[in-house]
């Protein structure tokens, strides 16, 4: 067995770091998952956007910022809540429509916040979250905080004027904001490459005097890295960055969705480059941890969503004239 | 006491606001140091606040309201102006899937304290893309109050009340009402949403009205006190929330209502009012409810097509006599 001093960890981070993003990635799938076994006994009103696949990308962001920084989301946002802190089973419980859910039940799968770990909101109409992103990053600088905001979209709203007005105010207002694409090749069943020339969503960064990257978002380590530079940069008041993470998601657009649409060849491909599998062997590989460790984190993660999963189903649905409150503060 | 024009008291609203606490910001296109405001309401704030807190934005109306929003939702007190209110349609989402939103879709968690302020209205021949009267659309959303001032003094007390509450608040002016003088005292005060103000008692026929129409309402009446006929105006001052019950006392002393309205007839601001007196007091009314809007087309620019299609002292006093 090598000694503990002489193993190469990735990137130099701690084997606790290391340990941490992968069972924070392992935490999402399960939990996805379990959602889409749920859904599949009709216990999730509504629709789903797994975000299966794409674990590395919520998780590579988030294990560079601290619980006071944020993060806006989208409809494809359990992975981001999770990253984030929030806690399984009342993103869970959210989903089921239960009054313990994080929204009491008034938010669904594509409407969750959890304020007390920085985690702004889900917005499902695509590119919204740009501009909120962006006004939390102009109050960060306002109340002279050193805080930043991690604004995650998808390739679809790199095509909404909100990235374009959002990124350029950001910009020339030097805001403390990480613009994450999460590239997923589709914008529901729409290829990228049907609908924009440049290859890259990152390349558009030129346009509005920033850095733009674009990373390979099955590899958490390779968006940690990119990530813990734009976050660096943010924090010392340099402005934004685009970071484009490609990446893929397992399952279709959405619950309705078998994703006909995408070659076999392509899936087979990505499902090969899954981001778990990917690190898990990676950390094996460099000895950050051994099997048994893995086996054990992996049972622990399980019986925590099944936790998590039973909370939710357990809890009650919200009284119905709730529906009138909270409109107004 | 003192009289001050509308733009002055939106102003004194806003510097007092801003002295007052240090997390209420102004955002806008043109509002800074060099333009003042399209409509000069922001003059002077920049060179008290500094350029941070009296920000001049890009054009870029819908991350204007989303850069309030994002603000709002994490301790701050923006106000945002959008220089005319035809083009908050760029901002849309922002304002009512976002804005109005958050606070009831994330279950109660976070508050959005923001203010929009921006003005409608016809009158000085500039057309269908900034003449447009479009309260009614902000009335269709839950979770944000729409505020229609007619008065300074109304203006100041309502601002003052919109940029301290707790909710998105829309504050509709009226371009033709920046330069109108009323009585504004020195001493603080603020006016509280959702209470009605009769501007004119009388007791033959009840006119509701708001913003510039508040004013023709008040000529009109006038004139029709000179033939013997008495109108009480009343001017809701918000439209969300509607001070209902005010309204109906009116029309139960008067039984006829005239809604008079600047925008277009079709479930606009005077169909929610005639609506609410249909269902809650029509046995009060002595005649059928007449309504005062604009027919439903676009704003013309020509001089007499604009006039022609603006709600006047004739058109709400030939209303007014239909009834009685």
């Amino acid at each position: 067995m090598i000694a503990e001093e002489t193993r190469k960890l990735p990137l130099n981070l701690s084997k606790e770091k290391n340990i941490d993003l992968y069972r924070k990635m392992l935490e999402i799938r399960c939990f996805e998952e379990k959602v889409f076994e749920l859904y599949a006994q009709n216990l999730v009103p509504g629709t789903i956007h797994l975000y299966t696949g794409e674990e590395a990308v919520a998780v590579g962001v988030c294990g560079n910022l601290r619980k006071d920084d944020y993060i806006t989301s989208t409809h494809r946002g359990h992975g981001h809540c999770i990253a984030k802190g929030a806690q399984p089973k009342r993103v869970m419980a959210e989903i089921l429509g239960k009054k313990t859910g994080y929204c009491k039940g008034k938010g669904g799968s594509m409407h969750i916040a959890d304020f007390k770990v920085g985690m702004l909101g889900a917005t499902a109409v695509v590119g919204a979250g740009l501009p909120i992103a962006m006004g939390a990053g102009l109050s960060i600088k306002l109340r002279r905080t050193d805080n930043v905001v991690a604004c995650f979209f998808g390739d679809g709203a790199s095509n909404q004027g909100t990235f374009h007005e959002a990124i350029n105010m950001a910009a020339v207002w030097k805001l403390p904001v990480i613009f994450v694409c999460e590239n997923n090749v589709y914008a529901m069943g729409t290829r990228q490459s049907t609908v924009m020339l440049v290859k890259n969503v990152a390349d558009r960064a030129v346009a509005y005097g920033i850095p733009g990257v674009a990373v390979d978002g099955n590899d958490v380590l390779a968006v940690y890295e990119a990530a813990q530079k734009a976050v660096e940069m943010a924090r010392k008041g340099e402005g934004p960055t685009l970071i484009e993470c490609k990446t893929y998601r397992h399952k279709g657009h959405s619950r309705i969705d078998p994703a006909k649409y995408r070659p076999k060849e392509e899936v087979e491909d990505w499902l090969r480059n899954d981001p778990i599998k990917r690190f898990k062997e990676r950390l094996l590989e460099t000895n950050v941890v051994m099997e048994a460790e893995i086996q054990q984190i992996e049972r622990k993660v399980s019986a925590e969503i099944e936790e998590a999963a039973k909370f939710a189903m357990e809890s009650s649905y919200p009284a119905a004239e709730e529906a009138l409150q909270d409109v107004y503060a | 006491m003192r009289k001050i024009a509308y733009r002055e008291a939106l102003r004194e609203a806003l510097r007092e606001e801003m002295r007052r606490d240090a997390t209420v910001f102004l955002l806008g296109e043109d509002i800074g140091r060099y333009w003042q405001g399209a409509f000069k309401v922001t003059k002077g704030l920049a060179e008290e606040f500094g350029d941070e807190r009296v920000r001049d934005t890009p054009i870029s109306e819908s991350a204007i309201i989303g850069a309030a929003v994002g603000a709002a939702i994490t301790g701050m007190r923006p106000v945002a102006e959008i220089m005319f209110g035809d083009l908050t349609s760029l901002a849309m989402d922002q304002i009512a899937n976002q804005a109005a939103k958050i606070h009831y879709m994330f279950g109660g968690q976070a508050k959005v304290p923001l203010v929009i302020r921006t003005p409608f209205g016809a009158g000085v021949n500039i057309a269908a893309h900034h003449s447009q009267s479009l309260e009614a659309w902000f009335m269709h959303v839950p979770g944000m109050f729409v505020v229609v001032p007619s008065t300074p003094y109304d203006a100041k007390g309502l601002l003052k009340t919109a940029i301290r509450g707790s909710n998105p608040v829309f504050f509709c002016e009226h371009k033709l009402l920046y330069p109108l003088e009323g009585e504004v005292p020195q001493e603080e005060y603020t006016v509280p949403f959702g209470v009605a103000d009769v501007k004119r008692e009388g007791s033959d026929v009840t006119i509701v009205a708001t913003l510039y129409m508040v004013h023709k309402a008040l000529n009109a009446a006038e004139e029709l006190e000179v033939e013997g006929i008495s109108v009480e105006v009343v001017d809701p001052r918000t439209l969300v929330p509607l001070d209902k019950q005010a309204i109906i006392d009116s029309v139960k002393k008067t039984g006829r209502l005239v809604v008079v309205s600047e925008d277009c007839k079709t479930a606009g601001v005077s169909a929610e009012i005639a609506a609410v007196v249909a269902e809650e007091a029509i046995d009060y009314l002595d005649a059928p409810i007449k309504r005062v809007a604009e027919p439903d087309t676009p704003i013309p620019f020509s001089p007499p097509l604009e006039q022609y299609v603006i709600p006047s002292e004739k058109t709400i006093m030939k209303a007014v006599k239909e009834i009685i």
